[in-house]
């Protein structure tokens, strides 16, 4: 079962592997975008390290939808909305439980991605976050390292792709060639969960 | 990297404290960076808010004021602001009559006006919004999100403002704001990359003797490269992309913007030969604003937007306005 420590071990993980590629993210940016998704992120996940520490939440539920708030009111952007809606539309879908099985989080991320295709208007193959993210849900049930497998895969694939939304859609073919910021970031956060399951299994 | 900055972290509020001690005429909310006219709400009024990244200055915070904007929330650099701003920028300036969104066709910028248009909603505030989409570089909508807001926003902001100050319900406005965006179309093209503070170093390679056509306000390339040109020549290639898609049938607004970095003389020269291209494809022009208006940070460039204007929008353009950025007849 995981509990809300655990939820909040997997936030702090990837706020500690987005400061890590923060530059890393900001140059793929501004090879299709506006050189700053890095930046913005940090900026994101240094409020939800804050907030977290100030006042811990009690559940999983609320461990994510204090998170994807604070994502929405300190990051701007696109990233700030859709990073926001993913953790609160799966913070929401735990629901109140004090713990919460690996089954429950799955369903609830399947929710929260789908409520970010739904914000966004966007579909994978699109080259977007959701492109990492679609296929780790879809991995998970094979356990979190194939959930994170199959995100770093999502993102590299979004190489050869031409994007469709977002910034880099106004590039059109010169889109191609590049990997995806959104979808790059989108695979460290399902890798500081997989980081943070090994982690507790381990203990 | 050499930028008359702090550290760039602070660039947007410093600006914002050095905006706010050169305009007493704004109250400037520098923690939340929102910058709203210091007589609002105006009675009887409806409010116009519009926002978006920092950079493309004087856009936003730089057009409010008598005439113009009531509010405007300033993201960070090329980000959108965040719901927060703009909805506490609706209630600054919301008089009881409702409150105009005016937002740039970037998915950052739709998606936090739209959740701050729901936010503001819930607290009883009439918000409707307007799409400016005017850059016809975006040509292929099917691939893309849309065709982005580019210069069209100043005519927006302009004539919408002017509606505004006349006393014209929330309907109203909205419909004039919605005529700008239908009746005006941009192209844009650069001679530099962007530097943004927190990259420190150029967005693009762009080699000398080359430039980038159909380039957004943000730093990204354009749609294709091609070897320098002269003015003349630009002038030609950038009005036949803007009447391509926008077939005037009367006299035209055309602003021809610098992009930051071209100085004056290059785009007074470059005004010469659109007006020249423009009377030779038969356009006639009624007014012409050439300046630094919707800029993207310290590229080299130039666009060009035009609108068809019929006798309500040059009246409503010719109206007095009173911003930092734009002033006349007050």
């Amino acid at each position: 079962m995981l509990d809300a420590e655990f939820f909040r071990r997997w936030m702090l993980t990837t706020a500690a592997a987005v400061d890590r590629e923060a530059d890393r993210l900001t140059e793929l940016d501004s090879a299709i975008g506006d050189a700053d998704h890095g930046a913005n992120l940090k900026r994101g996940f240094t409020a939800v390290r804050a907030a977290l520490t100030e006042e811990p939440p009690q559940t999983p539920g609320a461990v994510l939808v204090l998170s994807g708030r604070q994502l929405i009111s300190k990051v701007g952007g696109a990233s700030g909305p859709l990073y926001g809606t993913l953790l609160r539309a799966t913070g929401k879908a735990l629901g109140d439980d004090v713990e919460v099985t690996d089954a429950a989080l799955r369903a609830a991320l399947d929710e929260g991605v789908g409520a970010v295709a739904k914000l966004g208007g966007a579909a994978p193959g699109d080259k977007t976050m959701l492109d990492a993210l679609t296929p780790a849900v879809a991995a998970l049930g094979d356990g979190y390292g194939a959930a994170r497998a199959a995100a770093g895969k999502g993102a590299e694939d979004t190489i050869p792709l031409r994007a469709r939304k977002g910034r880099a859609s106004y590039l059109g073919e010169r889109s191609i060639g590049h990997q995806d910021p959104g979808a790059t970031s989108s695979a460290l956060l399902v890798g500081a969960l997989a980081d943070t399951a090994e982690a507790v299994s381990g203990d | 990297m050499r930028m008359l900055i702090n550290v760039p972290e602070t660039v947007v509020p410093d600006a914002l404290r050095g905006m706010a001690a050169a305009h007493p005429d704004l109250t400037v909310d520098v923690e939340n960076r929102v910058v709203v006219r210091r007589d609002a709400p105006v009675t009887d009024k409806v409010g116009l808010v519009s926002g978006g990244g920092s950079g493309h200055e004087p856009l936003h915070a730089g057009f409010v004021g008598p005439g113009m904007l009531d509010a405007a929330c300033a993201g960070e650099i090329f980000t959108s602001p965040v719901p927060d701003q703009m909805t506490r920028a609706a209630a600054a300036v919301d008089a009881g009559r409702g409150v105009l969104f005016i937002v740039k066709n970037y998915t950052g910028d739709v998606l936090n006006f739209d959740m701050a248009a729901d936010l503001a909603q819930d607290e009883g505030i009439q918000v409707a919004k307007v799409l400016v989409d005017d850059d016809v570089a975006v040509t292929d909508s099917l691939y893309t999100a849309g065709r982005r807001g580019v210069g069209a926003t100043l005519f927006v902001e302009k004539i919408a403002g002017a509606a505004a100050d006349e006393g014209a319900p929330l309907e109203r406005v909205e419909a004039l704001a919605r005529k700008v965006v239908e009746s005006s179309r941009s192209f844009g093209i650069a001679l530099s990359a962007v530097t943004t503070p927190a990259k420190g170093s150029p967005t693009f390679d762009l080699p000398d003797g080359e430039l980038e056509m159909g380039i957004g306000i943000h730093g990204e390339p354009g749609r294709e490269r091609r070897p320098m040109m002269t003015s003349h020549e630009i002038a030609d290639v950038t009005v036949d992309a803007v009447l391509e898609d926008l077939r005037p049938s009367g006299p035209v607004l055309a602003l021809v913007n610098g992009m930051g970095a071209t100085p004056l003389i290059e785009l007074y020269g470059f005004n010469a030969e659109v007006q020249r291209a423009l009377t030779e494809r038969g356009v006639s022009v009624a007014r012409t604003l050439v300046g630094n208006y919707v800029t993207s940070l310290d590229m080299a460039g130039v666009s060009l937007t035009l609108c068809q204007a019929d006798e309500e929008l040059l009246r409503l353009w010719d109206a007095p306005v009173r911003t930092p950025g734009l002033r006349w007849g007050m």
